[in-house]
């Protein structure tokens, strides 16, 4: 029917349609899907929740003499960062932590501030503290370092994520009688509360559940500004139950994403604290879908009364790393705010934001809309069902 | 006309031994629900209270409060949300022992209903970004 390069002709132009994952909805419902498929050009997702597996690479230029950070130890505000990469450059991971933080040794540990804090303000544009100590060389002879950066003044800032944007999640719940303190949040006991985290119907890999327009290079909102999808995410599991419309009913694909820390904003990359787990990082992803069929369109339009959750028992089930699924519910049932499990009916609570997808979705639009944002073609799809790939567990061998 | 309303009571050192609720109950006919009590290290007295009874005979009371030294303050000032922090997840709502957080079903904001709030604090650690304060 169409191409990307036809349609970024039409966004050049000013010209392309533009609607966000939750208007397409009822624009197919009230349209039919060939006639809305002629007319709509692109959809807009979008999804702000934590992801913990995010953080930056910086590289904060070279000091006169010279150090080598690599190999050494640093921290920036306390939070110690990787170094285990060339001299002045380093990986910040948001779950990383001041070594003085008591954890939870005064249980539940309250994690007020970490390395998804420290991306939150560097992005922010505060100053943050560097301390270095170095073991010296004949080329990089300084051992001591300690100076404010700001990363207005660093070379790069490079948000790399290897996990985010889950292709749907667990509803958690806690079948115990003692509160859990999870990365799903505070559980109460006995079905107390059931917590999910997904933007459902707005959720970008959701609304192209085989991968055919989302890929390796496709270009997208990362954090406030501009990233690009670098690989399929860490645990990419394009294999698991799937529904008659195709959607995943488990968590099933992730993406890797990457993008300049420069240009993003505080609103979109937000650090988290866990009672009781960690920090992490909030980061807000939107995806464009460009319609270029009648059956990428129709993907588009599901509802979140068609997209189906497990729900899991973060006691023992999630813990030991068995299986067992409890029930599954729409996010629709999820969004009514309680659900019935075992003949108890359970207040539902999100963790990740509605009203920033929402909004990361439509400033996705208007990005487009105004001619600012056109679309790329993926260099390489995704893995899909095809690929085989499952996940594994770890196996473990004796060590003598 | 019937008010209730949730109020924080600071008592100054002079006061902390003083029966100052008797007097509330006994001559202004008030019911009250002690929501949260404290004395700080200063000898500051704090507490949290729930006050009923007739509008006339709660002014009279507050009145009583005031003349005795005590200040008093609306609890609603006392837990606030930080807007910038807060994204809207709702990670709140089933914390909340007292319904004081609710989804908005058309925008799914999380609307804050101070009046509601029983200032127990446990939403405090349990927001992932850290958006409620409270300032006792």
């Amino acid at each position: 029917m169409k191409t990307i390069a036809e349609i970024n002709e039409k966004i050049k132009k000013g010209q392309a349609v533009v609607v966000t994952a939750e208007e397409i909805i009822d624009i197919v419902r009230e349209k039919g899907l060939s006639r809305a498929a002629r007319e709509v050009d692109v959809v807009t997702t979008g999804t702000f929740g934590p992801m913990c597996s995010s953080g930056a690479f910086l590289n904060f230029g070279h000091t006169r003499p010279r150090i080598k950070i690599g190999g050494g130890r640093a921290y920036l505000n306390d939070v110690p960062v990787y170094t285990g990469i060339a001299a002045v450059d380093v990986f910040i991971g948001a779950t990383a932590l001041p070594d003085d933080d008591p954890r939870n040794r005064v249980y539940p540990g309250e994690f007020p501030y970490g390395g998804g804090h420290v991306i939150e303000e560097l992005v922010a544009g505060r100053d943050i503290r560097l301390a270095v100590s170095a073991y010296g060389t004949d080329c990089y002879p300084r051992r001591k370092l300690e100076t404010w950066i700001n990363i207005r003044d660093i070379n790069e800032a490079i948000l790399f994520n290897v996990r985010n944007s889950y292709q749907n999640y667990n509803v958690a719940v806690n079948l115990s009688g003692k509160t859990l303190y999870t990365y799903m949040g505070v559980l109460k006991p006995n079905l107390g509360n059931a917590n999910y985290c997904s933007a459902g119907q707005l959720s970008p890999l959701l609304k192209d559940p085989y991968y055919k327009t989302i890929g390796i290079g496709t270009k997208i909102f990362l954090g406030g500004g501009i990233g690009y999808v670098a690989w399929h995410g860490t645990q990419h599991n394009p294999n698991v139950l799937r529904g008659e419309n195709g959607l995943p009913r488990r968590p099933a694909g992730t993406l890797a994403v990457i993008g300049d820390l420069k240009q993003m904003s505080p609103e979109f990359l937000r650090g988290l604290s866990m009672l009781g787990y960690g920090t992490s990082l909030a980061v807000g992803i939107g995806v464009p879908i460009p319609i270029l069929s009648e059956e990428i369109l129709a993907y588009t339009a599901v509802s979140d009364a068609e997209i189906f959750a497990p729900v899991v028992d973060y006691a023992e089930a999630y813990p030991q790393g068995r299986p067992e699924v409890l029930a599954e519910v729409s996010y629709a049932q999820l969004k009514s705010g309680s659900i019935t499990l075992q003949g108890k009916q359970v207040p539902t609570a999100s963790l990740s934001s509605y009203p920033k997808a929402v909004e990361i979705a439509r400033t996705l639009k208007s990005w487009i809309e105004k001619g600012e944002f056109t679309l790329t073609e993926p260099v390489a799809p995704l893995p899909g069902v095809e690929s085989g790939i499952t996940i594994r567990g770890l196996k473990e061998r004796p060590v003598e | 006309m019937e008010v209730s309303k949730r109020i924080v009571l600071r008592f100054p050192r002079r006061l902390i031994d003083r029966p100052i609720i008797y007097h509330l109950v006994k001559d202004y006919d008030l019911e009250f629900n002690i929501l949260k009590a404290s004395i700080t290290p200063e000898q500051e007295g704090l507490m949290v209270l729930e006050l009923k009874g007739n509008q006339d005979e709660y002014d009279r009371g507050i009145e009583f409060l005031l003349k005795t030294g005590v200040q008093i303050q609306s609890l609603s000032q006392d837990v606030t949300r930080n807007d910038e922090r807060c994204t809207h997840c709702g990670a709140c709502v089933t914390i909340c022992p007292s319904a004081a957080f609710a989804v908005d079903p058309a925008t799914r904001r999380v609307i804050f209903n101070d009046e509601k709030c029983i200032a127990c604090g446990l939403c405090i650690p349990a927001c992932p970004p850290r958006a409620m304060e409270v300032h006792f």
